[in-house]
């Protein structure tokens, strides 16, 4: 396995930034930069400190350099029956895993085996001060010191740069099915899958799109071939296809110019009606927690119909970067945030301004 | 009475004057009985279930509600007095210890389920609520809550969720941190902070401080609100019990289970000395002459559940099991749970006093780590009692004392240190579940270094710069780690040489 451990040079890299002032741009593999608000800062390639580090199949466990590519830890699991259980989103071939831990980002299975934030043990990072951090461990269970693994998790790089990161892998599934099931009425579909989420159904994508219900069933072929029975449906020519194509946006739904929010709402909100926007320029994920909409209505009115079904709003991408990119948090809450920066990175040098003013 | 174990950081009783007028201005804010000050009511209030740790606390308050618990916040912030939060006194690290100087602020009388809603799968419920009367609520509609303590009878939602407590079905189903999904939190200066998804969302904006204040012990904010995920019920469960004539077998075992790619829903493992006191305690039906026996179980459906079975049979068979028994009923299977549920009690019988410890390994050092704790039991002269959970690689040895021999309780302290470092120096920590508490504040210097260490007081500070919540506990002060000479043991250096890392 290639691979190269550059915690003295990025540490050098560091306290020079730290000493001249100079704001730094993490960059894994680049493939989410338009995610955040607008990068600045001079950029710092992180993507040659990678490979995987240790990888014990039994012990569930994966320890890899955060430059890795995605796609190299998803194959050193796959020969051995397993998976990051989150599926994260790759958005391109050379999505690093260090990115996919700090853009915290998970793919359809979340709501079924945990998101990003809850695969990660532990991590090893910079901090600011060109410190090298420890946090976690390998473990599955650890209460010593404060959490702040999964604070960074999510954190887009504003506190650190990861440099190792340690993730509870999953087995895979005995079985994967997919099944289609017209639904044209989105609201119907909504309550359809709130259905069948109270029952103990072996459910691994639950999803709407274009008037039709996805359900992916993943467990043993007993369960699989029990709930299969219980939900009726099609199975599709390439189900597979459609899981990839949502985790990694490259279904037609995601090709479209208009600005793509992301809704994060309790799973069986009501389908949300909003001016000028068809059915169509919907789709929800997560079982109905997660929904995609395409759309150029004003920020303030796609903040406000998310506040009102009790989640937030992400302008996941296009839309204007130097604003509000994330939905603003209270007063106090951006206060914490802005003291938890001061915390790992005194001098605000790592992806200032990415995630809020001053953060 | 049991002897005080070495409560290190010794604090002064409140001045008469300030506990004037603190008892003055809080009994303005809360009724007449919510407000204790008599020796003979604040007597329960002096130590959770680690009894070896106990003080008084200057003041004892039972608020109602959540503007009760911000004005105690307020007012103890204005006359800078230390304030411990507490649940149902259940912890086993002296986390709500309280403080001869300070406020005990329970949260028992904020015992509401505020919501249930199936169709969002959601509890939002107060902190004093119980952890079991979760669940028994959510029954009504196939739902559950799963993180399962073994004290979830007796233990509160807040606890929990500052332990982040863990439990038998965490292996499948996750610890508090997997399992709340939002929280409502009042810091010291009085602001009510709203974390995650509160009204059922799955994450919220920004950084996740969600995961931040679970597991954080009290030191952060007071917990006054807890949206709780819930999972539909497996429609059935079985559970395997599998005898081992050689405890490190056993150990073996759990990793042929795993490696063969099967979850368990649960996989616990008992040694004798914990198997016999809980077979004499319950009558679970185990086989009281075995070395170690694991209990596995399988949930789902009904097919599935039944065909699980029969491959983790089949493993355990392979594995070197001398007796493999499936439960036959769901009487039988709660039997075989209850005995394991029932093992620190249990073991409470068959000596005057006994010592929880709550180290994590990696799953394949279990055999050496076992070994090695069974070393310094003999070293130390003290009997150990295993059980683990042993699907997490979670341990908790238990040692057998009694205060009243001399010496033996500081032998006791000794042999607990060892093991935890045992533990540190395995690849795995401290504490699994339990916290650190005022229990392991020495063991942290062993797991972390200065830099982290440092952060830690600097997020605590983030969050209450005056220090005034559960002072002193879960993050010792660099002074204290160097005046220990404690060795931090990373990457298995010190001081078990022997224990190569991986
Ligand atoms: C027999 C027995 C078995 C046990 N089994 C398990 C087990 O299987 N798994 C496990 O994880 N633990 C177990 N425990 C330990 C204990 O039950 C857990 O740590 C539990 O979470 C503590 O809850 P509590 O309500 O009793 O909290 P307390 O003991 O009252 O407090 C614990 C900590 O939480 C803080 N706290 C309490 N409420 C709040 C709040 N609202 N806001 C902020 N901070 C708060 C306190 O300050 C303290 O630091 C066991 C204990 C016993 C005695």
């Amino acid at each position: 396995m290639d691979g190269a451990d550059l915690t003295d040079s990025l540490r050098e890299t560091v306290r020079a930034a730290g000493r001249g002032g100079t704001p730094l741009c993490l960059r894994g593999g680049g493939t989410k930069s338009f995610y955040g608000r607008v990068p600045a800062g001079e950029v710092l390639d992180l993507s040659r400190n990678r490979g995987i580090v240790r990888y014990q199949p039994t012990e569930l466990v994966i320890t890899a350099r955060a430059g890795t590519p995605l796609a190299e830890v998803a194959a050193a699991l796959a020969e051995h029956g397993q998976m990051l259980g989150f599926e994260p989103p790759a958005f391109g071939e050379d999505a690093t895993l260090g990115g996919t831990i700090a853009c915290g980002l998970s793919g359809p299975r979340r709501p079924f085996a945990g998101a990003a934030r809850d695969a990660v043990l532990g991590l090893r990072c910079l901090d600011g001060t060109g410190e090298v951090l420890r946090l976690g461990g390998e473990v599955m269970k650890n209460v010593a010191g404060y959490d702040v693994s999964r604070l960074m998790t999510g954190a887009l790089g504003t506190l650190g740069i990861l440099l190792e990161v340690s993730l509870k892998v999953l087995p895979r599934p005995q079985t994967e099915l997919t099944l289609i099931l017209e639904e044209p009425d989105p609201q119907r579909a909504l309550e359809r899958m709130a259905g069948w989420q109270r029952q103990p159904l072996p459910l691994s994508g639950l999803a709407w799109s274009s008037g039709r219900l996805w359900v992916r069933l993943e467990g043993t072929a007993e369960g699989v071939a029990a709930a299969r029975a219980r939900l009726g449906g099609d199975e599709p020519a390439d189900g597979p296809a459609f899981w990839r194509g949502l985790r990694d946006h490259r279904l037609a739904f995601f090709s479209d110019d208009r600005p793509l929010w992301r809704l994060a709402v309790p799973p069986a909100a009501p389908f949300i009606r909003l001016p000028e926007t068809q059915p169509g320029d919907w789709l929800l994920d997560w079982g109905g927690a997660q929904r995609w909409l395409r759309s150029g209505l004003p920020p303030a009115t796609v903040r406000a119909a998310a506040t009102a079904a009790g989640g937030h709003a992400t302008l996941f991408r296009g839309g204007d970067r130097g604003g509000e990119v994330f939905h603003p948090p209270s007063p106090a809450v951006l206060a914490l945030h802005q003291r938890l920066k001061a915390v790992f990175d005194p001098g605000g040098i790592f992806n200032p301004g990415r995630l809020y003013p001053g953060v | 009475m049991m002897r005080a174990m070495s409560v290190s950081t010794q604090a002064q009783p409140l001045s008469p004057g300030l506990r004037a007028t603190l008892l003055r201005r809080l009994r303005r804010l809360l009724p007449a009985d919510a407000v204790l000050a008599r020796e003979e009511e604040l007597r329960p209030y002096e130590c959770d279930a680690l009894s070896a740790y106990r003080r008084l606390p200057g003041v004892v308050v039972l608020p109602r509600n959540a503007d009760e618990v911000r004005a105690v916040l307020c007012l103890c912030r204005e006359l800078q007095v230390p304030v411990v939060a507490r649940g149902a006194g259940t912890g086993l690290a002296g986390g709500a210890l309280p403080r001869p100087d300070g406020v005990l602020l329970s949260l028992a009388r904020l015992d509401r389920i505020l919501r249930l809603d199936p169709d969002n799968r959601i509890a939002v419920v107060q902190p004093g609520v119980r952890n079991l009367a979760v669940s028994e609520a959510a029954a009504a509609h196939g739902l559950f809550y799963a993180p399962d303590p073994s004290s979830q009878v007796a233990c509160t939602i807040g606890g929990n969720v500052a332990e982040n407590a863990g439990g038998v079905h965490c292996l499948k189903y996750g610890l508090t941190v997997h399992n709340v999904l939002g929280l409502k939190m009042i810091t010291v200066d009085g602001e009510m902070l709203e974390l995650g998804g509160v009204h059922g969302a799955p994450d919220g904006p920004g950084l996740d401080l969600t995961a931040l204040a679970v597991g954080s012990e009290g030191m952060l904010g007071v917990v006054v609100e807890a949206t709780l995920r819930l999972l539909p019920a497996p429609p059935a469960a079985r559970v395997a019990l599998a005898a081992f004539d050689d405890i490190a077998t056993a150990g073996a075992a759990v990793g042929r289970i795993i490696g063969a790619g099967i979850v368990p829903a649960g996989l616990e493992m008992m040694d004798n000395a914990a198997l016999r006191a809980a077979e004499d305690f319950v009558h679970a039906g185990y086989p009281r002459d075995a070395a170690a026996i694991l209990l596995c179980e399988v949930d789902g459906e009904a097919a599935e559940a039944e065909a699980q079975t029969e491959r983790v049979c089949a493993l355990l068979r392979e594995a070197g099991a001398t007796e493999v028994r499936v439960a036959r009923d769901e009487a039988e299977r709660r039997r075989f749970w209850q005995g394991r549920k029932a093992a620190f009690p249990a073991v409470g019988r068959i000596s005057p006093d006994y010592y929880c410890m709550d180290g994590t390994i990696p799953r394949h050092r279990l055999p050496q780590v076992l070994e090695g704790i069974a070393r310094l039991a003999r070293e130390h002269g003290l009997p150990v009692a295993n059980v683990f959970h042993a699907g997490d690689g979670n341990l908790h040895p238990l040692i057998l004392y009694d205060a009243a021999r001399p010496g033996e309780l500081e032998r006791t302290e000794r042999l607990g240190a060892k093991i935890l470092e045992l533990c540190v120096a395995a690849g795995g920590t401290i504490t699994g579940e339990h916290g650190v508490g005022m229990e392991k504040i020495d063991q942290m210097c062993v797991q972390f270094g200065t830099a982290e260490l440092q952060r830690f007081h600097d997020v605590k500070a983030a969050f209450d710069p005056a220090g005034l919540l559960n002072p002193g506990k879960a993050v010792p002060t660099l002074h204290r780690c160097a005046e220990l000479g404690a060795m931090h043991v990373h990457g298995g250096r010190l001081p078990f040489p022997e224990l190569e890392r991986f």
